[in-house]
């Protein structure tokens, strides 16, 4: 137990007899203090009709409904926990929580009970709940996901049964059937696979018609020409009593394909639903200072010149100036800078920004569209138009391969309709199919589809189908610094006593002194020296002075900490001491007699981060350090790892101009980000990724996703990158020299329809087989855990 | 041999009630989540909650 909460939280747990939590739990849950804290009445801004109009439906007899985005949900115990919980509130009907994407479906009667006091409850057990309301674009992924799994089903029941068909007309091509029974077999034949051409394989047709009016055939173009002629032609056929038919080849075509978008769709809605559920959790209320007092309001209804009052550790809800009170605002997410700012009244603050120590009055400014965020979040859509396509290599092979079959089609069918008009249409429509691109366009996808799987495993998301591809390309590895290459806070590193202290009773004192305190610098001494058994002195009268330190009595005594002036400003007018050494954040402590010890806090570099940076650099990639802080530390920080540019102060649109300036040099950037202000920048690059802990702008403008903040990962997908690159060449080759082979054959006259049906089949399946060797792991020689 | 006559319309039969099945859960939220139902069904929904524990000073 971390603190007396978890202990009470237990507790409740217990006695409300849910203990089976422990059992089932897979991993320890997070702790309180990585949740940010709920403002008091935050919660009770639900209850707002402006608001909740817009998350709660409500059905007949006062049946309220709503989706809850759960924040904290590790594992299938705390879905149990949250659903037992919120089902034995009074006056809910049901609750349903669906693990893979933390948010839980939940009714209940409206006059008995408020949304506010579920939400309560929910945070009553340490995990946050928001209402939710998926937004446009995940709603149409949602409706398209359920249509591919419909067609899906459709294409797989269909080719089992004209499979099923299929073998009897080849056991009586062989040993002689009845033309009766053969015909029969037929037209059933023909009548399964019709749904399968006209429902499951219509978004083929679809797509192959666009490319076609853009003039730019892509790997759609020879789909759906082979399933439509094959189908046209194996019509014909039935119809006329004579030729062949390849309904079975067609359905099965139709059903790999179809399975393999499906997939693809899968693992992209997967990433979607993480990415996406907290951005559209921006906060919700704002605290407006009016002249009966405060009210707690839905920030929707907020309008430029309201006041509004901040706590520390709360979002500032909008772009404002400081009207009352002293403070410091963390603009991290904005600017990436690590340090708070320091802001005094008149002194313009952004939504979006945290504010850090003390409460402050804020009189708004802009809203909604107009403010800082939306500004970032445009920049972001600019660069996402302007990002270099990234042509696959299946779609340059299909598009030569797609010219080719069809001028040679043409040649096929004229030259035999001046020898024997009567053979011509089936010579060609067998030049068609034989050349059928069914293992060139699983080629590509199934390869993909295989190393994505396994890479996720390995815990990189990869949310976008280039990545593969050009990850292999990669001629440059932009860092940005702020929790990509370090660890994104701040750690006490070292003690210096200058008096007759003991370094643990320095120790001591500092950690009395800012454990009040929410600011990134006091959560340092939080954990410091907490083995210790001395525990904590006696701490009176804290005050805190922004952006300079703290001061407090302890044991009769005035002291401070924090900026060394600051401190030494406390004793007789004295020297400064000069800090033991330039590097870190040197921070004195200090009583009314003079200064006592120094602490060094410093954002610890991530431990894989070096070899990271020296194992690109010995594959000849060029890596660079690009970072909104304007301080020393960046420079040092790239000297420590060996990265050759580094620049440090560099805003949003400066980094911008770096990755194009690179782009427009030939170059093929990756970026690796975490900050809403590298949203714009991440969206530019070839290949972007994001860490597990970035903001989730940053997370949804990147191509791949990094589930655990590890840096070796890189490592691992670029070597996945490159396996998935030779295995796609292989099944590439394989596919054109199959079909080249074929070719011939069949425009000669020589193919055999059962041996163009097999040859497809088993060229299909080998494909499939050696793309399936992607998603093993290559080190542990098996399946990754 | 016509045997076949009736076991084809059979199992065009049989297919057809499959498909519509299928579309069936497709429709009612069968395949929305995978995950949790396979989780939900080792925990016991109805645990006794422990008897309360008695307070100080009362005799049962």
């Amino acid at each position: 137990m971390c603190c007396p909460g978890c202990a009470a939280a237990a507790q409740v747990i217990e006695q409300a007899g849910l203990g089976a939590y422990y059992r089932f739990r897979e991993a320890p849950g997070q702790n309180p203090e990585d949740l940010s804290p709920a403002e008091p009445g935050s919660l009770e801004v639900f209850d707002h009709p402006a608001l909740s109009e817009d998350f709660v439906q409500i059905g007949g007899d006062g049946e309220h409904r709503a989706t809850l985005a759960l924040e904290g949900i590790n594992c299938a115990a705390c879905a149990w926990l949250v659903e037992q919980h919120l089902g034995r509130q009074p006056g809910v009907r049901s609750v349903a929580v669906n693990l893979a994407s933390h948010r839980a479906q939940i009714s209940w009667s409206g006059e008995r009970v408020r949304l506010s006091e579920l939400l309560r409850a929910v945070a009553q057990i340490g995990y946050r709940a928001h209402p939710y309301r998926p937004d446009q674009q995940e709603q149409l992924l949602a409706v398209q996901t359920r249509a591919a799994l419909r067609r899906l089903g459709v294409a797989g029941l269909g080719t089992m049964q004209v499979m099923m068909f299929a073998v009897a007309l080849y056991a009586g091509a062989f040993e002689g059937i009845e033309q009766k029974y053969r015909d029969l077999l037929r037209w059933v034949s023909f009548i399964v696979a019709t749904p399968v051409v006209f429902y499951a394989a219509r978004p083929f047709f679809g797509s192959a018609w666009r490319d076609i009016v853009r003039l730019q055939p892509g790997m759609d173009v020879p789909v759906a020409l082979a399933i439509g002629s094959a189908y046209l032609a194996s019509g014909w056929a039935t119809l006329r009593h004579g030729g062949e038919v390849y309904f079975e080849s067609v359905c099965m075509f139709t059903f790999f394909l179809t399975l393999g978008r499906f997939l693809e769709m899968r693992a992209r809605q997967h990433a979607d639903h993480s990415t996406r559920t907290l951005l559209r959790c921006a906060p919700h209320s704002a605290v407006r200072l009016t002249r009966s007092g405060e009210e707690v309001v839905p920030v929707r209804t907020l309008r430029p010149g309201d006041r509004i009052l901040v706590r520390p550790g709360a979002t500032i809800p909008a772009d404002g100036r400081l009207l009352e009170g002293r403070s410091s605002v963390d603009e991290s997410m904005l600017t990436g800078e690590s340090s708070p700012h320091a802001k005094a009244v008149g002194d313009s603050v952004m939504g979006g920004t945290s504010n850090v120590e003390s409460p402050i009055v804020v009189r708004v400014s802009r809203t909604g569209a107009d403010s800082a965020l939306s500004t970032i979040v445009r920049l972001l859509d600019r660069g996402q138009a302007e990002k270099p396509a990234a042509v696959s290599l299946a779609d340059r092979v299909a598009r030569y391969f797609v010219a080719g079959v069809l001028v040679l089609a043409a040649g096929v069918a004229m030259l035999w309709w001046s020898v024997s008009p009567d053979r011509a249409f089936w010579i060609t429509l067998s030049v068609l199919v034989a050349t059928c691109p069914c293992a060139l366009a699983l080629a590509t996808p199934a390869a993909l589809a295989s190393a994505t799987t396994g890479l996720a495993r390995r815990g990189l998301l990869v949310t976008r189908g280039h990545v593969l591809e050009s990850l292999t390309r990669v001629t440059h590895v932009v860092f940005d610094k702020t929790g990509t290459l370090t660890e994104g806070k701040l750690v006490l590193t070292k003690c210096t006593t200058l008096r007759d202290v003991g370094t643990e009773r320095a120790l001591t004192l500092a950690r009395s002194l800012e454990r009040r305190s929410e600011h990134p610098i006091a959560r340092a001494f939080r954990t410091a020296g907490r083995s210790d058994a001395a525990g904590e002195c006696e701490v009176t009268a804290v005050r805190a002075d922004p952006n300079q330190g703290l001061e407090a009595m302890v044991g009769g005594r005035r002291h401070r900490i924090g900026r060394p002036d600051y401190v030494t400003a406390l004793a007789q007018p004295g020297e400064t001491p000069k800090p033991p050494s330039e590097e870190g954040l040197w921070i004195l402590l200090g009583d009314d007699r003079g200064p006592l010890a120094w602490f060094q806090l410093e954002d610890r570099v991530r431990p894989e981060a070096r070899a990271v940076v020296e194992t690109l650099r010995g594959e000849g990639i060029a890596v660079a350090l690009l970072s909104g802080d304007p301080s020393a530390f960046v420079a040092r920080l790239a000297d420590r790892l060996g990265i050759e540019v580094a620049i440090a102060a560099a805003t949003p649109e400066d980094k911008l101009q770096h990755v194009r300036a690179l782009q427009q040099g030939g170059a093929v950037v990756a970026m690796l980000g975490d900050g809403v202000n590298d949203a714009p920048v991440l969206s530019t690059a070839t290949v972007s990724l994001a860490m597990a802990s970035s903001t989730d702008l940053a997370m949804t403008s990147a191509d791949a996703v990094l589930l655990r903040d590890d840096l070796s990962l890189l490592l691992d997908a670029r070597s996945w990158a490159a396996r998935a690159h030779r295995v796609i060449r292989q099944n590439l080759t394989w596919a054109v020299l199959y079909n080249l082979t074929m070719l011939p054959l069949a425009a000669l006259g020589y193919v055999a329809p059962y041996a163009a049906a097999l040859g497809m089949s088993l060229s299909s399946l080998l494909v499939t087989l050696n793309s399936l060797r992607l998603s093993r792991d290559p080190r542990t020689g098996g399946r990754s855990p | 041999m016509s045997i076949v006559l009736v076991l084809i319309p059979l199992g065009i039969l049989l297919v057809a009630a499959a498909a519509w099945a299928f579309l069936w859960a497709v429709n009612h939220d069968q395949f929305d989540d995978l995950e949790s139902p396979a989780y939900r069904i080792l925990f016991d929904d109805d645990e006794p909650p422990p008897s309360d524990p008695p307070a100080p000073g009362e005799d049962s």
